[in-house]
């Protein structure tokens, strides 16, 4: 279980890296990044868990089945998510601009456009 | 470097990476397993000693709340370079699409359409207020409470048009909002020092657990953070809208 689990999370990673190594589109490129930095989230939500446990919430209500699983990872979750999208938000405004002046997304042919 | 020298060159250093990534996981505990001192400590304390139903506010925003301090500093900051990245840089000017046929009234937006975007950005709002105050008690809080209300403004627009939607947010309320739900963050953390003890320590009343009122400043902070990522939000959509809307370049 351990395997897969943490296999899920190297392996959406390398992905992410992948495409933004062999990205033509630098929306696209932004997208990888995306897919790359869940793997953070999928790998804290996965140490933070534990075998039938349940949200961290206690309300009172009937019997929670099991213990509850770890709440600081998800709250580190959390703050991981909120820079994502900060983080995507500046790189979709720089890749506006970069098609205003370059007339271009393609990031092989802004090399073109330097000199 | 060229695409072929890029891919030669993670092609070596992806296995290197994966051996490392490898390593790193198979370090960890295995899944499921167990839980750290501290999160079983936190999950066993914060009810009792903050009378909170959720665990993962409490952590966000009292026992580690200077880290969502920061957090929250991040998104201003982004959003403050968004905000840059896209003005109207000097060759570029702001107005509205000119009518190339003034004779023909633009078309309403059909009733049914109208309809919809009136019930569920109403239903957004509701749901993003509900998120925001109820941070304390069930899953949600302030950041996603705030994209939530942020969310409404979206469904505005795309029931209505572009005028509608701008009299539905102005920037300076919009801005305001975000630098109020920052600057409130900081006030809040002050309270802690004025009461004697240290900043960001939840020294307002912490009400009974389960009640709407709870948590001291748990509350307090979703709040406004709720009311600075809805800002936030807002700004960033109306940023990249106006892109495509309003901004143009200058005609010789």
């Amino acid at each position: 279980m351990s395997a897969l689990a943490y296999g899920v999370v190297a392996w959406l990673f390398l992905i992410g890296i992948y495409g933004v190594v062999t990205s033509r589109n630098l929306i696209h490129l932004v997208v990888c990044l995306s897919v790359s930095q869940s793997a953070t989230d999928i790998l804290l939500l996965e140490i933070g868990y534990r075998s039938g446990g349940h949200a961290p919430v206690f309300v009172s209500l009937p019997a929670h089945p099991g213990p509850a699983v770890d709440a600081v990872m998800q709250a580190l979750a959390l703050t991981d998510v909120v820079i994502g999208a900060a983080v995507t938000g500046l790189l979709l405004a720089l890749a506006v601009q970069v098609h205003k002046r370059a007339g271009t997304l393609d990031p092989d042919a802004l090399r073109a456009t330097r000199e | 470097m060229s695409r072929r020298a890029r891919l030669v060159f993670f092609a070596v250093a992806a296995p290197a990476l994966a051996v490392a990534l490898g390593v790193g996981l198979a370090g960890l505990p295995s899944f499921g397993s167990q839980l750290s001192a501290y999160a079983r400590m936190l999950n066993e304390l914060a009810p009792r000693q903050r009378h909170v139903t959720d665990v993962v506010s409490a952590i966000s925003f009292d026992y580690r709340g200077i880290d969502t301090l920061f957090e929250e500093f991040i998104l201003l900051a982004a959003v403050a370079g968004i905000s840059v990245l896209l003005r109207p840089l000097s060759d570029e000017t702001r107005e509205l699409p000119a009518d190339k046929a003034p004779d023909r009234a633009i078309p309403a937006p059909s009733p049914a359409v109208w309809l919809l975007a009136v019930l569920l950005s109403s239903l957004l709002a509701l749901t993003g207020i509900e998120t925001v105050t109820h941070g304390q008690l069930t899953p949600g809080g302030g950041f996603q409470g705030g994209v939530i209300l942020a969310s409404a403004i979206y469904v505005v627009y795309l029931g209505t048009n572009y005028r509608t939607v701008e009299r539905f947010q102005p920037a300076p309320l919009l801005e305001a909002a975000d630098g109020t739900g920052a600057a409130g963050y900081v006030v809040i953390g002050l309270l802690g020092l004025l009461a004697g003890a240290s900043f960001l320590s939840n020294v307002v009343g912490l009400g009974g657990p389960g009640n709407l009122l709870s948590g001291g400043t748990i509350w307090l902070l979703n709040l406004v953070v709720g009311v600075e990522v809805a800002g936030s939000f807002a700004i960033l959509a109306a940023e990249f809208l106006d892109q495509t809307a309003v901004i143009r370049t200058r005609r010789p």
